[in-house]
Protein backbone atom coordinates (compact mmCIF):
# COMPACT_ATOMS: atom_id res chain seq x y z
CA UNK A 1 0.00 0.00 0.00
CA UNK A 2 2.72 2.44 1.01
CA UNK A 3 4.80 1.57 -2.02
CA UNK A 4 1.81 2.17 -4.29
CA UNK A 5 1.16 5.53 -2.65
CA UNK A 6 4.79 6.51 -3.14
CA UNK A 7 4.65 5.60 -6.84
CA UNK A 8 1.54 7.73 -7.29
CA UNK A 9 3.06 10.62 -5.36
CA UNK A 10 6.30 10.54 -7.34
CA UNK A 11 4.37 10.36 -10.62
CA UNK A 12 2.23 13.34 -9.66
CA UNK A 13 5.29 15.39 -8.72
CA UNK A 14 7.01 14.54 -12.02
CA UNK A 15 3.83 15.41 -13.91
CA UNK A 16 3.65 18.70 -12.06
CA UNK A 17 7.27 19.52 -12.92
CA UNK A 18 6.56 18.45 -16.50
CA UNK A 19 3.66 20.87 -16.74
CA UNK A 20 5.37 23.79 -14.98
CA UNK A 21 9.01 23.76 -16.12
CA UNK A 22 8.31 23.92 -19.89
CA UNK A 23 6.01 26.88 -19.29
CA UNK A 24 8.74 28.58 -17.28
CA UNK A 25 11.18 28.00 -20.14
CA UNK A 26 8.59 29.19 -22.65
CA UNK A 27 7.93 32.36 -20.69
CA UNK A 28 11.67 32.86 -20.36
CA UNK A 29 11.97 32.57 -24.12
CA UNK A 30 9.19 35.13 -24.62
CA UNK A 31 10.88 37.66 -22.38
CA UNK A 32 14.57 37.00 -23.13
CA UNK A 33 13.97 36.91 -26.87
CA UNK A 34 11.88 40.07 -26.71
CA UNK A 35 14.52 42.02 -24.80
CA UNK A 36 17.28 40.71 -27.06
CA UNK A 37 15.31 42.19 -29.94
CA UNK A 38 14.66 45.47 -28.12
CA UNK A 39 11.01 44.61 -27.39
CA UNK A 40 9.11 44.05 -24.16
CA UNK A 41 7.33 40.79 -24.91
CA UNK A 42 4.00 39.92 -23.27
CA UNK A 43 3.02 42.57 -20.73
CA UNK A 44 -0.68 42.14 -19.97
CA UNK A 45 -1.65 38.54 -19.16
CA UNK A 46 -1.65 37.97 -15.41
CA UNK A 47 -0.88 41.58 -14.57
CA UNK A 48 2.82 41.47 -13.76
CA UNK A 49 4.94 41.55 -16.94
CA UNK A 50 2.65 39.06 -18.66
CA UNK A 51 3.66 36.13 -16.47
CA UNK A 52 0.47 34.20 -17.35
CA UNK A 53 0.85 34.57 -21.13
CA UNK A 54 1.38 30.86 -21.74
CA UNK A 55 -1.53 29.94 -19.47
CA UNK A 56 -3.67 32.28 -21.55
CA UNK A 57 -2.29 30.69 -24.72
CA UNK A 58 -3.23 27.27 -23.36
CA UNK A 59 -6.77 28.46 -22.63
CA UNK A 60 -6.96 29.74 -26.20
CA UNK A 61 -5.69 26.48 -27.70
CA UNK A 62 -8.25 24.45 -25.72
CA UNK A 63 -11.08 26.47 -27.24
CA UNK A 64 -9.91 25.99 -30.81
CA UNK A 65 -11.40 23.46 -33.17
CA UNK A 66 -9.53 20.18 -33.46
CA UNK A 67 -9.30 19.69 -37.23
CA UNK A 68 -8.29 16.40 -38.84
CA UNK A 69 -7.75 16.65 -42.62
CA UNK A 70 -10.08 14.46 -44.68
CA UNK A 71 -7.24 12.57 -46.36
CA UNK A 72 -5.23 12.19 -43.16
CA UNK A 73 -4.41 8.86 -41.57
CA UNK A 74 -6.73 9.57 -38.65
CA UNK A 75 -5.30 7.41 -35.91
CA UNK A 76 -1.68 8.15 -36.61
CA UNK A 77 -2.50 11.83 -37.00
CA UNK A 78 -4.27 11.96 -33.65
CA UNK A 79 -1.66 9.88 -31.86
CA UNK A 80 1.39 11.83 -33.06
CA UNK A 81 1.24 14.69 -30.49
CA UNK A 82 1.19 12.15 -27.66
CA UNK A 83 4.14 10.30 -29.18
CA UNK A 84 6.02 13.58 -29.32
CA UNK A 85 5.13 14.62 -25.79
CA UNK A 86 5.11 11.55 -23.55
CA UNK A 87 8.75 10.44 -24.09
CA UNK A 88 9.98 13.65 -22.55
CA UNK A 89 7.75 13.05 -19.53
CA UNK A 90 9.30 9.59 -19.19
CA UNK A 91 12.79 11.01 -19.62
CA UNK A 92 12.17 13.72 -17.03
CA UNK A 93 11.24 11.08 -14.46
CA UNK A 94 14.73 9.59 -14.34
CA UNK A 95 16.80 12.79 -14.36
CA UNK A 96 18.14 13.38 -10.85
CA UNK A 97 18.20 16.85 -9.32
CA UNK A 98 20.37 15.48 -6.51
CA UNK A 99 21.27 11.92 -5.37
CA UNK A 100 18.06 11.85 -3.33
CA UNK A 101 15.74 14.07 -5.34
CA UNK A 102 14.97 11.77 -8.27
CA UNK A 103 11.64 10.27 -9.19
CA UNK A 104 13.00 6.97 -10.50
CA UNK A 105 16.70 6.17 -10.17
CA UNK A 106 17.29 3.66 -12.93
CA UNK A 107 20.65 1.93 -13.30
CA UNK A 108 21.38 2.83 -16.93
CA UNK A 109 19.94 6.32 -16.75
CA UNK A 110 21.93 7.79 -19.66
CA UNK A 111 20.78 5.04 -21.96
CA UNK A 112 17.19 5.40 -20.77
CA UNK A 113 17.00 9.17 -21.27
CA UNK A 114 18.64 9.10 -24.69
CA UNK A 115 16.41 6.24 -25.83
CA UNK A 116 13.26 7.89 -24.52
CA UNK A 117 13.99 11.30 -26.00
CA UNK A 118 14.81 9.71 -29.36
CA UNK A 119 11.28 8.31 -29.47
CA UNK A 120 9.97 11.85 -29.39
CA UNK A 121 11.20 12.46 -32.93
CA UNK A 122 8.89 9.69 -34.07
CA UNK A 123 6.04 12.07 -33.29
CA UNK A 124 7.32 14.51 -35.89
CA UNK A 125 7.75 11.72 -38.42
CA UNK A 126 4.28 10.29 -37.72
CA UNK A 127 2.59 13.67 -37.99
CA UNK A 128 4.45 14.44 -41.19
CA UNK A 129 3.54 11.12 -42.73
CA UNK A 130 -0.12 11.10 -41.71
CA UNK A 131 -1.02 14.72 -42.50
CA UNK A 132 -1.63 14.11 -46.23
CA UNK A 133 0.27 17.30 -46.93
CA UNK A 134 3.45 17.55 -48.98
CA UNK A 135 5.00 20.18 -46.75
CA UNK A 136 4.27 18.10 -43.68
CA UNK A 137 5.80 15.07 -45.38
CA UNK A 138 8.93 17.00 -46.38
CA UNK A 139 9.23 18.36 -42.85
CA UNK A 140 8.79 14.90 -41.37
CA UNK A 141 11.49 13.54 -43.65
CA UNK A 142 13.82 16.35 -42.67
CA UNK A 143 13.12 15.59 -39.01
CA UNK A 144 13.93 11.93 -39.54
CA UNK A 145 17.16 12.72 -41.40
CA UNK A 146 18.13 15.15 -38.65
CA UNK A 147 17.48 12.58 -35.95
CA UNK A 148 19.59 9.96 -37.71
CA UNK A 149 22.50 12.36 -38.14
CA UNK A 150 22.54 13.88 -34.70
CA UNK A 151 21.70 10.87 -32.57
CA UNK A 152 25.16 9.52 -33.34
CA UNK A 153 27.35 12.38 -32.02
CA UNK A 154 25.00 12.81 -29.10
CA UNK A 155 25.29 9.18 -28.00
CA UNK A 156 29.06 9.22 -28.59
CA UNK A 157 29.60 12.28 -26.42
CA UNK A 158 27.32 10.89 -23.70
CA UNK A 159 29.30 7.64 -23.91
CA UNK A 160 32.47 9.63 -23.29
CA UNK A 161 31.14 10.90 -19.95
CA UNK A 162 29.83 7.49 -19.02
CA UNK A 163 33.27 6.08 -19.80
CA UNK A 164 34.97 8.72 -17.70
CA UNK A 165 32.68 8.06 -14.75
CA UNK A 166 32.71 4.30 -15.22
CA UNK A 167 28.93 4.06 -14.88
CA UNK A 168 25.77 4.54 -16.93
CA UNK A 169 23.80 5.80 -13.95
CA UNK A 170 23.04 9.54 -14.05
CA UNK A 171 23.55 9.95 -10.31
CA UNK A 172 26.80 7.97 -10.59
CA UNK A 173 28.09 10.18 -13.41
CA UNK A 174 27.28 13.40 -11.59
CA UNK A 175 28.83 12.06 -8.39
CA UNK A 176 32.04 11.19 -10.25
CA UNK A 177 32.15 14.68 -11.75
CA UNK A 178 34.91 17.09 -10.84
CA UNK A 179 35.63 20.59 -12.16
CA UNK A 180 38.43 19.22 -14.36
CA UNK A 181 35.72 17.67 -16.52
CA UNK A 182 34.79 21.13 -17.74
CA UNK A 183 38.13 21.20 -19.49
CA UNK A 184 38.82 17.73 -20.78
CA UNK A 185 35.20 16.91 -21.63
CA UNK A 186 34.69 20.28 -23.31
CA UNK A 187 34.64 19.02 -26.92
CA UNK A 188 32.16 16.32 -25.93
CA UNK A 189 30.03 18.88 -24.11
CA UNK A 190 29.93 21.16 -27.15
CA UNK A 191 29.03 18.28 -29.42
CA UNK A 192 26.30 17.18 -27.03
CA UNK A 193 24.85 20.67 -26.80
CA UNK A 194 24.78 21.17 -30.57
CA UNK A 195 23.30 17.72 -31.11
CA UNK A 196 20.68 18.34 -28.41
CA UNK A 197 19.58 21.59 -30.06
CA UNK A 198 19.42 19.78 -33.40
CA UNK A 199 17.37 16.97 -31.92
CA UNK A 200 14.95 19.46 -30.41
CA UNK A 201 14.60 20.95 -33.90
CA UNK A 202 15.36 24.33 -32.46
CA UNK A 203 16.90 27.20 -34.35
CA UNK A 204 19.49 27.17 -35.95
CA UNK A 205 18.50 23.56 -36.72
CA UNK A 206 14.76 24.11 -37.27
CA UNK A 207 14.66 23.05 -40.93
CA UNK A 208 11.80 20.58 -40.29
CA UNK A 209 9.54 23.52 -39.42
CA UNK A 210 11.23 26.12 -41.63
CA UNK A 211 8.24 28.30 -42.38
CA UNK A 212 9.81 29.91 -45.45
CA UNK A 213 10.34 26.52 -47.07
CA UNK A 214 7.85 23.96 -45.74
CA UNK A 215 5.16 26.14 -44.05
CA UNK A 216 5.27 24.65 -40.56
CA UNK A 217 6.59 21.22 -41.52
CA UNK A 218 4.90 18.34 -39.68
CA UNK A 219 2.80 20.79 -37.64
CA UNK A 220 1.18 22.36 -40.72
CA UNK A 221 -2.16 20.58 -40.42
CA UNK A 222 -2.48 20.65 -36.64
CA UNK A 223 -4.72 22.98 -34.69
CA UNK A 224 -5.98 23.49 -31.19
CA UNK A 225 -4.82 21.32 -28.35
CA UNK A 226 -2.84 18.90 -30.52
CA UNK A 227 -0.77 21.77 -31.88
CA UNK A 228 -0.28 23.02 -28.32
CA UNK A 229 1.02 19.57 -27.36
CA UNK A 230 3.68 19.80 -30.06
CA UNK A 231 4.74 23.20 -28.77
CA UNK A 232 4.76 21.89 -25.21
CA UNK A 233 6.89 18.93 -26.29
CA UNK A 234 9.43 21.34 -27.77
CA UNK A 235 9.79 23.17 -24.46
CA UNK A 236 9.67 19.95 -22.44
CA UNK A 237 12.50 18.79 -24.69
CA UNK A 238 14.50 21.89 -23.80
CA UNK A 239 13.93 21.17 -20.10
CA UNK A 240 15.01 17.53 -20.44
CA UNK A 241 18.07 18.30 -22.56
CA UNK A 242 19.16 21.22 -20.36
CA UNK A 243 18.87 19.19 -17.15
CA UNK A 244 20.57 16.23 -18.81
CA UNK A 245 23.42 18.46 -19.92
CA UNK A 246 23.69 19.96 -16.44
CA UNK A 247 23.88 16.48 -14.88
CA UNK A 248 26.28 14.99 -17.44
CA UNK A 249 28.71 17.83 -18.09
CA UNK A 250 28.23 20.48 -15.40
CA UNK A 251 28.15 18.21 -12.39
CA UNK A 252 24.49 18.67 -11.51
CA UNK A 253 24.26 19.34 -7.79
CA UNK A 254 27.98 20.03 -7.26
CA UNK A 255 28.48 23.50 -5.87
CA UNK A 256 28.68 25.36 -2.57
CA UNK A 257 26.26 23.91 0.06
CA UNK A 258 25.47 21.03 -2.27
CA UNK A 259 24.31 18.96 0.72
CA UNK A 260 21.31 21.21 1.35
CA UNK A 261 20.61 23.06 -1.91
CA UNK A 262 21.84 20.48 -4.42
CA UNK A 263 18.63 20.43 -6.49
CA UNK A 264 18.78 24.23 -6.79
CA UNK A 265 22.24 23.96 -8.34
CA UNK A 266 21.00 21.42 -10.87
CA UNK A 267 18.03 23.59 -11.78
CA UNK A 268 20.22 26.69 -12.04
CA UNK A 269 22.69 24.98 -14.34
CA UNK A 270 19.81 23.63 -16.40
CA UNK A 271 18.31 27.13 -16.63
CA UNK A 272 21.66 28.43 -17.83
CA UNK A 273 21.69 25.91 -20.67
CA UNK A 274 18.06 26.70 -21.49
CA UNK A 275 18.96 30.39 -21.80
CA UNK A 276 21.85 29.41 -24.06
CA UNK A 277 19.46 27.44 -26.30
CA UNK A 278 17.08 30.41 -26.41
CA UNK A 279 19.97 32.75 -27.09
CA UNK A 280 21.07 30.65 -30.04
CA UNK A 281 17.60 30.95 -31.54
CA UNK A 282 17.67 34.75 -31.29
CA UNK A 283 21.22 35.24 -32.49
CA UNK A 284 21.66 32.80 -35.34
CA UNK A 285 19.98 32.19 -38.67
CA UNK A 286 18.77 28.77 -39.79
CA UNK A 287 21.21 26.41 -41.47
CA UNK A 288 20.54 25.01 -44.92
CA UNK A 289 19.55 21.35 -45.08
CA UNK A 290 22.87 20.22 -46.62
CA UNK A 291 24.87 22.34 -44.17
CA UNK A 292 23.05 20.55 -41.36
CA UNK A 293 24.16 17.13 -42.59
CA UNK A 294 27.67 18.38 -43.32
CA UNK A 295 27.99 19.75 -39.79
CA UNK A 296 26.82 16.48 -38.24
CA UNK A 297 29.00 14.10 -40.23
CA UNK A 298 32.11 16.16 -40.92
CA UNK A 299 32.43 18.08 -37.66
CA UNK A 300 30.42 16.61 -34.81
CA UNK A 301 30.97 12.88 -35.36
CA UNK A 302 34.79 13.16 -35.72
CA UNK A 303 34.90 15.50 -32.75
CA UNK A 304 32.84 13.12 -30.62
CA UNK A 305 35.01 10.18 -31.68
CA UNK A 306 38.15 12.11 -30.79
CA UNK A 307 36.67 12.95 -27.41
CA UNK A 308 35.78 9.31 -26.87
CA UNK A 309 39.34 8.25 -27.73
CA UNK A 310 40.78 10.90 -25.41
CA UNK A 311 38.53 9.78 -22.57
CA UNK A 312 39.37 6.13 -23.16
CA UNK A 313 43.12 6.77 -23.15
CA UNK A 314 42.81 8.92 -20.03
CA UNK A 315 40.73 6.33 -18.20
CA UNK A 316 43.11 3.51 -19.11
CA UNK A 317 46.16 5.54 -18.07
CA UNK A 318 44.72 6.71 -14.76
CA UNK A 319 43.15 3.42 -13.73
CA UNK A 320 46.47 1.60 -13.70
CA UNK B 1 33.80 28.15 -43.26
CA UNK B 2 36.52 30.47 -41.91
CA UNK B 3 34.28 33.30 -40.69
CA UNK B 4 31.76 31.03 -39.01
CA UNK B 5 32.94 31.18 -35.41
CA UNK B 6 33.54 34.97 -35.28
CA UNK B 7 30.19 35.42 -37.00
CA UNK B 8 28.38 33.29 -34.43
CA UNK B 9 30.07 35.11 -31.56
CA UNK B 10 29.23 38.46 -33.11
CA UNK B 11 25.57 37.48 -33.32
CA UNK B 12 25.54 36.49 -29.66
CA UNK B 13 27.35 39.68 -28.63
CA UNK B 14 24.88 41.84 -30.54
CA UNK B 15 21.84 40.19 -28.98
CA UNK B 16 23.40 40.32 -25.52
CA UNK B 17 24.12 44.01 -25.91
CA UNK B 18 20.53 44.63 -26.96
CA UNK B 19 19.36 42.67 -23.91
CA UNK B 20 21.15 45.15 -21.67
CA UNK B 21 19.73 48.23 -23.36
CA UNK B 22 16.29 49.75 -22.75
CA UNK B 23 13.63 48.50 -25.13
CA UNK B 24 12.20 50.51 -27.99
CA UNK B 25 8.63 49.42 -27.40
CA UNK B 26 6.10 52.26 -27.19
CA UNK B 27 3.50 51.15 -24.64
CA UNK B 28 0.91 53.20 -26.44
CA UNK B 29 -2.45 52.78 -24.71
CA UNK B 30 -0.74 53.00 -21.31
CA UNK B 31 1.76 55.69 -22.20
CA UNK B 32 0.84 58.50 -24.56
CA UNK B 33 3.35 59.05 -27.37
CA UNK B 34 5.38 62.24 -27.54
CA UNK B 35 4.51 63.59 -30.95
CA UNK B 36 6.38 66.48 -32.54
CA UNK B 37 4.32 69.68 -32.98
CA UNK B 38 4.14 69.31 -36.77
CA UNK B 39 2.58 65.84 -36.58
CA UNK B 40 -0.14 65.25 -39.16
CA UNK B 41 -2.79 64.09 -36.72
CA UNK B 42 -6.00 65.88 -37.51
CA UNK B 43 -6.84 69.14 -39.27
CA UNK B 44 -8.33 71.89 -37.11
CA UNK B 45 -10.40 74.76 -38.47
CA UNK B 46 -10.29 78.31 -37.11
CA UNK B 47 -13.64 79.39 -38.53
CA UNK B 48 -13.16 83.14 -38.04
CA UNK B 49 -10.21 83.11 -40.42
CA UNK B 50 -12.00 81.31 -43.23
CA UNK B 51 -13.15 83.44 -46.14
CA UNK B 52 -14.70 80.55 -48.10
CA UNK B 53 -12.14 81.16 -50.81
CA UNK B 54 -12.31 77.45 -51.74
CA UNK B 55 -8.55 77.21 -52.33
CA UNK B 56 -8.25 74.25 -49.94
CA UNK B 57 -11.17 72.41 -51.49
CA UNK B 58 -9.76 72.88 -54.97
CA UNK B 59 -6.22 71.89 -54.08
CA UNK B 60 -7.25 68.80 -52.10
CA UNK B 61 -5.93 65.79 -54.10
CA UNK B 62 -8.81 63.53 -53.09
CA UNK B 63 -11.54 66.16 -52.88
CA UNK B 64 -12.45 65.46 -49.29
CA UNK B 65 -13.21 69.07 -48.27
CA UNK B 66 -16.77 70.28 -48.62
CA UNK B 67 -17.52 73.99 -48.44
CA UNK B 68 -20.89 75.74 -48.74
CA UNK B 69 -21.19 79.47 -48.42
CA UNK B 70 -23.37 82.35 -49.41
CA UNK B 71 -22.87 86.06 -49.93
CA UNK B 72 -24.31 88.54 -47.51
CA UNK B 73 -24.73 92.18 -48.30
CA UNK B 74 -23.69 94.59 -45.60
CA UNK B 75 -25.38 98.00 -45.63
CA UNK B 76 -23.19 100.98 -46.16
CA UNK B 77 -21.68 102.30 -42.98
CA UNK B 78 -21.68 105.94 -44.10
CA UNK B 79 -24.36 107.96 -45.76
CA UNK B 80 -24.26 107.46 -49.52
CA UNK B 81 -21.53 104.85 -49.21
CA UNK B 82 -21.27 101.62 -51.14
CA UNK B 83 -22.80 98.42 -49.89
CA UNK B 84 -20.24 95.71 -49.13
CA UNK B 85 -20.54 91.99 -49.68
CA UNK B 86 -18.89 89.28 -47.67
CA UNK B 87 -18.84 85.51 -47.72
CA UNK B 88 -20.54 83.63 -44.93
CA UNK B 89 -19.40 80.04 -44.31
CA UNK B 90 -22.36 77.68 -44.09
CA UNK B 91 -20.61 74.36 -44.09
CA UNK B 92 -16.98 73.29 -43.83
CA UNK B 93 -16.40 69.54 -43.62
CA UNK B 94 -13.39 67.28 -44.04
CA UNK B 95 -14.00 63.62 -44.75
CA UNK B 96 -11.16 61.88 -42.87
CA UNK B 97 -12.09 58.57 -44.43
CA UNK B 98 -10.83 60.05 -47.72
CA UNK B 99 -8.17 62.43 -46.42
CA UNK B 100 -4.62 61.27 -47.09
CA UNK B 101 -3.07 63.71 -44.61
CA UNK B 102 -0.93 65.43 -47.23
CA UNK B 103 -1.45 68.83 -45.62
CA UNK B 104 -1.80 70.69 -48.91
CA UNK B 105 -4.95 72.41 -47.60
CA UNK B 106 -3.06 73.66 -44.54
CA UNK B 107 -0.23 74.94 -46.72
CA UNK B 108 -2.47 76.57 -49.28
CA UNK B 109 -4.79 78.44 -46.89
CA UNK B 110 -3.91 82.13 -47.28
CA UNK B 111 -5.52 83.17 -43.99
CA UNK B 112 -4.28 80.45 -41.61
CA UNK B 113 -7.72 79.01 -41.05
CA UNK B 114 -6.47 75.39 -41.14
CA UNK B 115 -3.92 73.95 -38.73
CA UNK B 116 -2.38 70.60 -37.99
CA UNK B 117 -3.12 69.10 -34.58
CA UNK B 118 -1.20 66.06 -33.29
CA UNK B 119 -4.40 64.47 -31.92
CA UNK B 120 -5.02 61.11 -33.56
CA UNK B 121 -7.50 59.21 -31.39
CA UNK B 122 -10.66 59.81 -33.40
CA UNK B 123 -11.28 56.37 -34.87
CA UNK B 124 -14.95 55.56 -35.39
CA UNK B 125 -17.03 52.40 -35.65
CA UNK B 126 -19.08 53.89 -38.45
CA UNK B 127 -17.07 55.26 -41.35
CA UNK B 128 -19.66 58.01 -41.88
CA UNK B 129 -18.67 59.49 -38.53
CA UNK B 130 -15.26 60.32 -39.94
CA UNK B 131 -16.85 63.22 -41.79
CA UNK B 132 -16.00 66.05 -39.42
CA UNK B 133 -18.25 69.10 -39.78
CA UNK B 134 -17.02 72.58 -38.93
CA UNK B 135 -18.03 72.47 -35.26
CA UNK B 136 -16.02 69.28 -34.74
CA UNK B 137 -13.12 70.66 -36.76
CA UNK B 138 -13.29 73.76 -34.57
CA UNK B 139 -13.07 71.62 -31.44
CA UNK B 140 -9.59 70.49 -32.48
CA UNK B 141 -8.32 74.09 -32.40
CA UNK B 142 -7.32 74.12 -28.68
CA UNK B 143 -5.11 71.06 -29.32
CA UNK B 144 -3.06 72.86 -31.97
CA UNK B 145 0.41 73.46 -30.53
CA UNK B 146 1.97 76.92 -30.83
CA UNK B 147 4.24 77.23 -33.84
CA UNK B 148 7.84 76.26 -33.07
CA UNK B 149 10.13 79.14 -32.24
CA UNK B 150 12.40 80.42 -34.96
CA UNK B 151 15.89 79.06 -35.11
CA UNK B 152 18.02 81.64 -33.21
CA UNK B 153 20.87 81.21 -35.66
CA UNK B 154 18.73 81.68 -38.74
CA UNK B 155 18.95 84.67 -41.03
CA UNK B 156 16.70 87.50 -39.92
CA UNK B 157 13.60 87.94 -42.02
CA UNK B 158 13.75 90.75 -44.61
CA UNK B 159 10.80 92.51 -42.97
CA UNK B 160 12.62 92.75 -39.66
CA UNK B 161 15.80 93.90 -41.37
CA UNK B 162 13.89 96.64 -43.12
CA UNK B 163 12.11 97.74 -39.94
CA UNK B 164 15.27 97.86 -37.86
CA UNK B 165 17.40 99.62 -40.44
CA UNK B 166 18.52 103.10 -39.39
CA UNK B 167 16.60 105.87 -41.07
CA UNK B 168 18.32 107.11 -44.20
CA UNK B 169 19.91 110.47 -43.73
CA UNK B 170 18.84 112.72 -46.52
CA UNK B 171 21.84 114.65 -47.70
CA UNK B 172 21.14 118.31 -47.10
CA UNK B 173 21.56 120.71 -49.95
CA UNK B 174 24.71 122.59 -50.39
CA UNK B 175 26.85 120.48 -48.15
Amino acid sequence: MNAALEVVLRSVIVLGAFLVLPLVVGQMEHKVMAHMQGRLGPMYAGGFHGWAQLVADGAKFVQKEDIVPLAADRWVFKLAPAVALVPYLVALAVIPLSPTVVAADVGAGVLFVLAASAVGILGALMSGWSSANKYALLGGMRAAAQLLSYEMPMVLSAASVALAAGTLSLTGIANAWSPVWLLWQLPGALVFLVAAVAELQRSPFDMPVAESEVVMGPLTEYSGLRFAFFLLSEYAGIVVMSLLFAVLFLGGWHGPLSESIGPVWTLLKGALIAVLIIWARVAWPRLREDQLQRLAWLVLVPLALAQLALTAVWVVLTSR
Amino acid sequence: MRGVIPGLLKGMATTARTLGKPTHTAEYPDVQPHLPPRTHGVIALLEENCTSCMLCARECPDWCIYIDSHKETLPATTEGGRERQRNVLDRFAIDFSLCMYCGICVEVCPFDALHWSPEFEYAEVNILDLLHEKDRLGQWMPTVPPPPALDPSSVESPELVAANAPAKTVPSEGS
